[in-house]
């Protein structure tokens, strides 16, 4: 085992090569540069530049360097210095935007996974359980209920209420007296205070897909002979669903978790905007479109790698949850 | 109080199972009796779908929710009070009392009926934890004890092992033990063999007849194999499409089959010692629908001795020797003693 997850970390070495060549080539990818987007806006709000300048600036971000030079270089302030390059829209070194909003995407996510099971996993239990009954059609009925309803749409509704009726600050992760003051006990309550509004929103877009998928594992797994065996036992029918059947249909979804993450980091990009959330998505998003090219690779490869890692720990997670898996 | 004759532990009395599917209903079972002397073994034979694996899972009551079924299948406690089964709830506590207790189960697919994820001490131990009181510690002594008794080497490794860990021939051998941690009384044998290979059946039974011995088991084996039968059980129901159409003590039955299905069933098992080039004798046509009832009786289709009265009426059951009764319009009433079981 530990050999095993020793290959697979010397494996991804290549792999995250690979991923930033990958990345770099894409952020290059679209025509023009930052200084395109500037340029271009500057001349909108009626200022004039002049040639002397701009040719200034591209030496200062060193864009007058071929790709692979430009490259080269952000790789090897990586490695060395753990310096991602400089962000031209925030005019700040990119290691001191993305490791916070990084970690805040981390909670959001995690959290509304938890939600997402939390919700989901009694109600698919219910379901299959009491299949073809009155429940069974109502849950499901709630289930894609949530599914159709747009995150945007209960976004704002949440917010309303939670401004409304609970006199929270409308959007965002922190209350406006918390947001440039550093980490303390209050603001960590002020986070759980605003955190439930994304929880809910990101958690419940899952649920309705999480709840069908369960709901069908179990019902093939109600079926098996293995069930009827522990019935013939003389186990009660509440304990033995619980540790015979409900234990084997939820092996995928722990097996899973691992890659589930990075998905959720850039999966709540609606949600992040309309909620104004200091989280990664919103930051990649407006990266990308302003061309602010090293924020914007630097996240693409983080977000690589948190794949790598995720898929890495999905991979550990079922070999301990599911005994007939051995790697070797 | 409910009457069972004096020497028996199982008495099963026209026992009808239906099914209700979208399909349409499934007779699946209809009106079996047989009873299981205390300590004898009963084997029940007859083709896939003739209802005897649903007429064993009636016994525990362990089919699904679409079945219906009446008649009675007396039980007699520990105690020798009278428990008739077909009046419990299927999952209710008298009935998980008796599967844990007194009535076990060896299933035919020993991989599939065993949980892939749980450790074969976790799943041996289980039931004896509840019903024995005993401790965990206790338990896995008990259970490296039971996988010894049924010839598991180096039990005390392999109970720790999951069940893909084992071979196929160990994997039913701790299913046996499974069924022997209970203590139970009565084992119900569901085709123990047809998933293994034919060096490991003997065997298997074997072991099946040791631990009968051993434990003072009464014994339900149900099967479709003569040969099986006629190794194994004292007793011999023989089924088909949901009746039971002869039953008798078993040299009884090899010796005189009276039923023309036993017949055929006799002629359809391959003779190792039979003249070259002689052909077994398959029993002509198919077996009917078990969705819809027939009039007559359920055999006279494929029957050679069929006569004009055989498609007016289901047969009656007709005592034709010692403890050997058939249900053939063929034999009548008159011919042999009348129909007197029951008692």
């Amino acid at each position: 085992m530990l050999r095993y997850i020793a290959k697979r970390l010397l494996n991804m070495i290549p792999m995250l090569i690979l991923i930033s060549i990958i990345s770099f080539i894409i952020i290059q990818l679209p025509p023009g540069s930052y200084l395109h987007t500037m340029m271009a806006e500057l001349r909108a709000a009626g200022d004039q530049i002049s040639m002397d300048q701009i040719e200034a600036l591209r030496i200062h971000y060193s864009l007058d360097q071929p790709v692979h030079i430009q490259y080269l270089n952000w790789v090897k302030g990586i490695i060395t210095e753990g310096n991602f390059g400089f962000s031209f829209e925030w005019n700040r070194p990119v290691k001191h935007l993305i490791w916070e909003r990084l970690a805040l995407s981390l909670v959001v996510s995690v959290s509304s996974l938890l939600v997402s099971w939390i919700v989901a996993f009694p109600i698919a239990i219910l379901s299959a359980l009491k299949k073809h009954t009155f429940l069974d059609y109502f849950l499901t009925f709630v289930g894609f209920l949530g599914l159709s309803t747009p995150n945007f749409m209960l976004a704002l509704i949440l917010m309303y209420i939670s401004s409304v009726f609970f006199g929270f600050s409308v959007g965002g992760l922190f209350s406006p007296e918390y947001l440039m003051a550093p980490w303390s006990a209050a603001k960590v309550v002020d986070l759980l205070k605003h955190l439930w509004v994304p929880m809910v929103v990101i958690g419940t877009s899952g649920t309705a897909g999480l709840i069908r998928v369960l709901r069908n594992n179990l019902l093939d797994e109600l079926g098996k002979p293995y069930v009827v065996a522990a019935r013939s036992k003389g186990i009660g029918i509440a304990r033995l669903t619980f540790k015979y059947p409900v234990r084997i249909a939820l092996i995928p979804f722990i097996s899973t978790v691992g890659w589930q993450l990075p998905q959720m980091i850039s999966g709540e990009a609606v949600t992040a905007t309309v909620l104004s959330l200091p989280t990664a998505a919103p930051l990649l998003l407006g990266a990308l479109r302003s061309q602010d090219m090293y924020l914007a690779g630097s996240f693409l490869l983080l977000l690589s790698s948190l794949t790598m890692i995720g898929t890495l720990i999905s991979d550990i997670l079922l070999v301990l949850v599911d005994p007939r898996i051995r790697y070797e | 109080m409910k009457k069972m004759a004096p020497d028996s532990i199982l008495d099963v009395r026209d026992l009808t199972v239906k099914f209700f599917l979208d399909e349409g209903t499934v007779h699946a079972v209809n009106g079996v009796s047989f009873s299981v002397p205390a300590g004898r073994s009963v084997g029940i034979v007859g083709e896939s779908g003739c209802g005897k694996t649903v007429s064993a899972y009636s016994i525990t009551r362990l089919l699904p929710k679409t079945a219906r079924i009446s008649g009675e299948i007396l039980f007699r406690e520990r105690g020798g009070d009278i428990t008739n089964i077909t009046e419990l709830e299927p999952d209710g506590g008298d009935m998980r009392r008796i599967r844990g207790k007194e009535i076990s189960m060896i299933f035919q697919e020993p991989m599939s009926s065993l949980s892939p994820v749980h450790k074969i001490s976790n799943q041996l131990s289980e039931a004896i934890i509840q019903f024995q009181g005993l401790t965990k510690r206790q338990a896995r002594a008990r259970v490296i004890e039971l996988l010894q008794l049924v010839g598991i080497p180096q039990a005390e490794r392999r109970v720790d092992d999951y069940p893909f860990q084992l071979s196929g021939g160990m994997r039913q051998r701790a299913m046996i033990a499974m069924a022997l941690a209970r203590n139970p009384r009565v084992l119900i044998a569901d085709e123990p063999t047809t998933a293994l290979d034919v060096t490991l059946q003997a065997q298997v039974l074997n072991l099946i007849r040791d631990m009968q011995d051993e434990f003072k088991l009464s014994l339900i084996l149900i099967t479709h194999d003569l040969g099986v039968v006629a190794h194994m059980v004292d007793y011999v129901s023989i089924m088909y499409l949901g009746m039971v159409v002869e039953s008798g003590p078993v040299i009884e039955i090899f010796d005189n089959p009276k039923h023309p299905y036993t017949r055929g069933l006799m002629h359809s098992i391959p003779k190792l010692r039979g003249r070259r080039g002689e052909r077994v004798e398959p029993i002509p046509g198919f077996v009917p629908s078990a969705y819809a009832l027939q009039e007559g009786c359920p055999f006279c289709e494929r029957c050679p001795m069929r006569e004009e009265r055989c498609t007016k009426g289901i047969p009656q059951r007709v005592q034709v020797g010692s403890e050997h009764y058939v249900c053939c319009h063929v034999y009548q009433p008159g011919e042999g003693e009348p129909d007197v079981v029951n008692a």
